[in-house]
């Protein structure tokens, strides 16, 4: 196993060189000239050729690419010029409240998608099937901006049963307890759409297993029909579930974005938007990195765990 | 030619919309999206105010207003209108998006399954970076660097989408190249260009087609996110996404204009979804998800006459008149038609027919085993220890399986469950019926395994089933079944899929098992050198009846019914050599030829 782990962490490394690779093009799209847009009306040919060999821009992409990238290794990410500070002190400050709400939404749409796959399978074409399938269409349809709203509506507002924003209160606020009537509403309305993908999934996982031959074994030998389920065959869906809930959490990471901004959630997502709207690119540029970073690693994770469940895989 | 433009094409198109609208929820789906589509596409001939004329004394008019159906926004224009118009703005967004991420998706997929080789790895290594990134971000990063606006929302919606046609396509075309027909236009001197797009692709077209009514209501859906956070449509352009983010600042005040944009969205994005399902069905029904019933813990009984619940005197398996078949939504296709039989304690029946003839499902029957739906059981009774099991309750039926009657399956790494140890598979099959405790249940699989003669036993037992050879699978498929020390074992096809020599030492231990325990033993085979080797009687079985049956050496000696001469004749022997055909064919008069 310990291999294993070494083989994929190795494996990981070209990816994220990758992702800096194509967050280095992007950035590179920007139209018209960084000089040019840094002297305004001082822009003589002359300063200009000035600002790009102070800023190395005279050098090739290649070149530009390998320096860029031994900076970030560093821990350089640039200074955001509108918040004046370094840009992964930002980065890593918003990071830690999109992981407590990527985290709990992802948990909420493993447990719930699995649950009401694994039930929709077992139940297939009775009721129990069609009222899933039914919430499984709205899930995957739904707006998950345009649903936080109405949560806050009748949660919120109408009802006044939980916060409507924020992280913690104002006022008084800062224990758990409060961080997790703050983390309700937004948490779930970013796991909907997922928890739609992970239900169908598991359901289409399930009925596949149920076919086969093993599980006639597990029922030839006597047991009882709820171990064929969740113990033989539930195991087995499993190993197809994993690599799917490691998708969703690209999604939920993703998701983050439109969730902190409608909950004014303090978190890497809401931070984004804040600096494309004021075209602070190198704060756009180490937040996508870092999420991006971290969800290479998530399905990494994901592998691991599909590797410890499946022994034909390590091989 | 290419399978999909042989003539008739009109033809098939007409049956694949009729198939469509067959699927009630497929058929809403288009009738919803058509009228979106219509009422959008009608926006400038219909009697609705200009979109953007703001008249603020009327701002946040609540829905059924005069003048204002659904009211007016913070600017005092008229939703209707904003509603209809922003309809337009997202459909043609979302679908530009969608044919630009088909147009290149599908370009590179089929230029890599075509290409193959260091093309392939390339643009496949590309695809994979972008799938790398969290699916909205690198989007958001797009935007950031173009500067918000519609157009640059669109280009980096469909940039994020690539991946999934490059994927899909690449897939299907890798499959495709190798085919005859390629093969066939390649050799007539077509260009690769030429072989790609008109050999090729049209056969990967459904797919295409498939990957993009899939997509199109999540491109929808993300154009309008981006929008909503203010990065796709600007003023005075707007979209559902941005009429929606603009609302959202009234909320509290005047929640109708946030809500109505958004339940646009979603009828819009759900009617397009379902659309979607509607078409992959049609188009590649494999895909379909759970069209097969899933099997339930018994087969199905549903028997005319209810036979008597009890035998005086019993063997220990009797089987009168049982009758199984398959339901074939309505009617019932027989398998296994009124057939009966007996086995003696330590006796061995053997079961042989050929591939369909029954006899397999006449195994899975006795214990309720056949995969249903579609099996069902139409008639007869089991007797095991002289009770007809088919008359008892699921848990009872249930607590007989593996405790009285084991059963050993043909493919041991098809029948093995593939992620547990093989000590542990065993154990679970003692633990069933006797909870003597995790660890002595594990002593007692390793002692049978040593029984089925595994070397090692203590060793393998934490071994999985793909890391022992077939032989050693079907071992332990032996062992578990001997787990509860059974009355009857009943083995299908057990030898099949091993080679001979394998196969003489499993027929062996079966042999010596039934001798020191007393077994009986139901060996289900299509081989009359199995049976004649250890049987001590036999039913022949073909369609689904049992055509003869008797001690095993008077049917070898004089056999009555044609088909068992037949099968008789068809076990070869050393040294016959190429006489065979000749002694084998006046019996087939069908293979005359």
């Amino acid at each position: 196993m310990p291999t294993y782990i070494a083989k994929r962490l190795l494996a990981a490394i070209p990816v994220i060189l990758g992702l800096s690779i194509i967050v280095f093009l992007v950035m590179k799209l920007i139209p018209g000239d960084p000089a040019q847009a840094l002297l305004g009306s001082y822009a003589t040919p002359d300063n200009v050729a000035r600002i790009n060999r102070a800023l190395g821009l005279d050098r090739s992409w290649p070149e530009q690419y390998v320096i860029w990238i031994g900076n970030l290794l560093q821990g350089d990410f640039g200074r955001s010029y509108i918040l004046n500070r370094p840009v992964i002190d930002e980065v890593l400050e918003r990071f830690g409240a999109t992981l407590i709400l990527a985290g709990a939404s992802l948990v909420i749409c493993s447990v719930l998608g699995i649950l009401a796959g694994i039930v929709s399978a077992v139940r297939q074409f009775g009721w129990t099937d069609r009222i899933v399938t039914f919430f499984v269409l709205i899930g995957i349809s739904m707006p998950a901006f345009f649903l936080g709203l109405v949560f806050i509506l009748f949660f919120a507002v109408q009802w006044r049963l939980l916060p409507a924003s924020g992280m913690y209160a104002v006022y008084g606020g800062g224990d758990l307890p409060d961080l997790l009537r703050h983390l309700i509403l937004p948490a779930s309305t970013l796991a909907i759409v997922a928890t739609g993908v992970v239900a169908r999934l598991t359901r289409a996982a399930m009925l596949e297993v149920l076919r086969q031959d093993f599980i006639r074994t597990a029922r030839a030998k006597g047991l009882s029909e709820n171990k064929v389920i969740y113990r033989h065959a539930f195991r087995a869906a499993l190993v197809s579930i994993i690599p799917v809930l490691g998708i969703q959490a690209g999604f939920v990471l993703g998701g983050a974005v439109y969730i902190e901004t409608v909950f004014q959630w303090p978190g890497l997502g809401q931070m984004l938007v804040k600096a494309v709207s004021t075209r602070d690119l190198l704060l756009v540029q180490g937040g996508v990195l870092v999420a991006a970073t971290v969800y290479v690693l998530v399905n990494l994770l994901a592998d691991v765990a599909q590797a410890l469940l499946d022994p034909r895989l390590k091989a | 030619m290419t399978d999909l433009t042989t003539p008739a094409p009109a033809r098939k198109r007409r049956s694949n919309l009729q198939l469509l609208l067959a699927n009630r929820l497929a058929a809403a789906g288009l009738f919803i999206f058509g009228f979106i589509v219509i009422l959008a596409l009608l926006a400038p001939i219909l009697p609705i105010p200009n979109p953007d004329i703001t008249d603020q004394p009327n701002r946040l008019l609540p829905p059924l207003s005069e003048g204002h159906l659904l009211g007016t926004d913070h600017l005092g224009r008229d939703i209707l209108s904003r509603l209809i118009w922003g309809t337009q703005v997202s459909l043609l967004v979302g679908v530009s998006a969608t044919a630009l991420a088909a147009f290149f998706g599908s370009l590179i997929g089929l230029v890599a399954g075509y290409a193959r080789g260091a093309t392939d790895s390339v643009l496949m290594r590309f695809v994979d970076m972008l799938m790398a990134f969290p699916y909205i971000l690198l989007a958001i990063a797009i935007v950031a660097a173009l500067g918000p606006g519609l157009l640059n929302a669109l280009y980096a919606i469909a940039l994020v989408n690539i991946p999934f046609f490059a994927r899909n396509i690449r897939g299907v075309t890798v499959s495709i190249r190798n085919r005859e027909f390629v093969d066939a236009a390649r050799l007539s001197g077509k260009s690769h260009a030429a072989v790609l797009f008109t050999e090729v692709l049209p056969n990967v077209l459904p797919v295409i087609v498939i990957t993009m009514s899939t997509t199109v209501g999540w491109m929808i859906l993300e154009t309008a996110g981006l929008s909503f956070l203010g990065l796709g449509a600007q003023p005075p352009t707007s979209d559902l996404g941005s009429m929606l983010g603009q609302a959202r600042a009234q909320l509290f005040t005047a929640p109708h204009a946030s809500i109505i944009p958004g339940i646009m969205i979603f009828v819009l994005v759900m009617s397009i979804n379902l659309l979607g399902d509607g078409v992959r069905d049609v188009l590649d029904p494999r895909l379909r998800s759970g069209t097969l019933g899933r099997p339930m813990p018994v087969t199905r009984i549903k028997r005319s006459a209810k036979p008597s619940l009890t035998l005086p005197e019993p063997p220990a398996l009797v089987v009168e008149n049982l009758s199984t078949g398959f339901d074939t939504g309505g009617s019932i296709t027989p398998a296994v038609n009124n057939i009966g039989f007996r086995l003696d304690k330590g006796e061995c029946l053997g079961l042989i027919g050929e591939s369909g003839s029954g006899k397999s499902v006449t195994a899975l029957s006795l214990m309720g085993l056949v995969a249903s739906p579609p099996g069902v059981i139409t008639n007869g009774g089991v007797y095991i220890g002289g009770k007809d099991v088919l008359s008892l309750r699921e848990q009872e039926l249930i607590a007989l399986r593996g405790a009285r009657v084991a059963y050993v399956f043909q493919d041991p790494l098809t029948t093995l469950h593939p992620l547990f140890s093989v000590g542990d598979q065993i154990a679970e099959a003692v633990l069933t019926h006797n909870p003597i405790g995790k660890r002595r249940a594990r002593q007692r699989a390793i002692e049978l395994m040593d029984t089925v003669g595994i070397r090692d036993a203590s060793g393998r037992a934490s071994a999985y089933p793909h890391e022992l050879s077939g032989g050693q699978r079907q071992r332990i498929g032996i062992a578990m079944a001997l787990a509860n020390d059974p009355d009857i074992i009943i083995a299908d096809e057990p030898t099949t899929a091993l080679d001979v020599t394998v196969q003489a030492r499993i027929l062996e231990l079966l042999q010596n098992l039934r001798r020191e325990r007393g077994l009986a033993l139901l060996l289900i085979t299509h081989d009359f050198g199995v049976v004649a080797e250890v049987c001590d009687r036999v039913a022949v079985m073909k369609n689904g009846e049992i055509v003869e049956q008797g001690e095993t050496q008077t049917v070898l000696r004089d056999p009555q019914h044609d088909y068992t001469k037949r099968l008789i004749a068809c076990v070869p022997e050393l040294g016959e050599g190429r006489n065979f055909l000749d002694r084998v064919r006046p019996l087939f008069p069908e293979a005359k030829a």
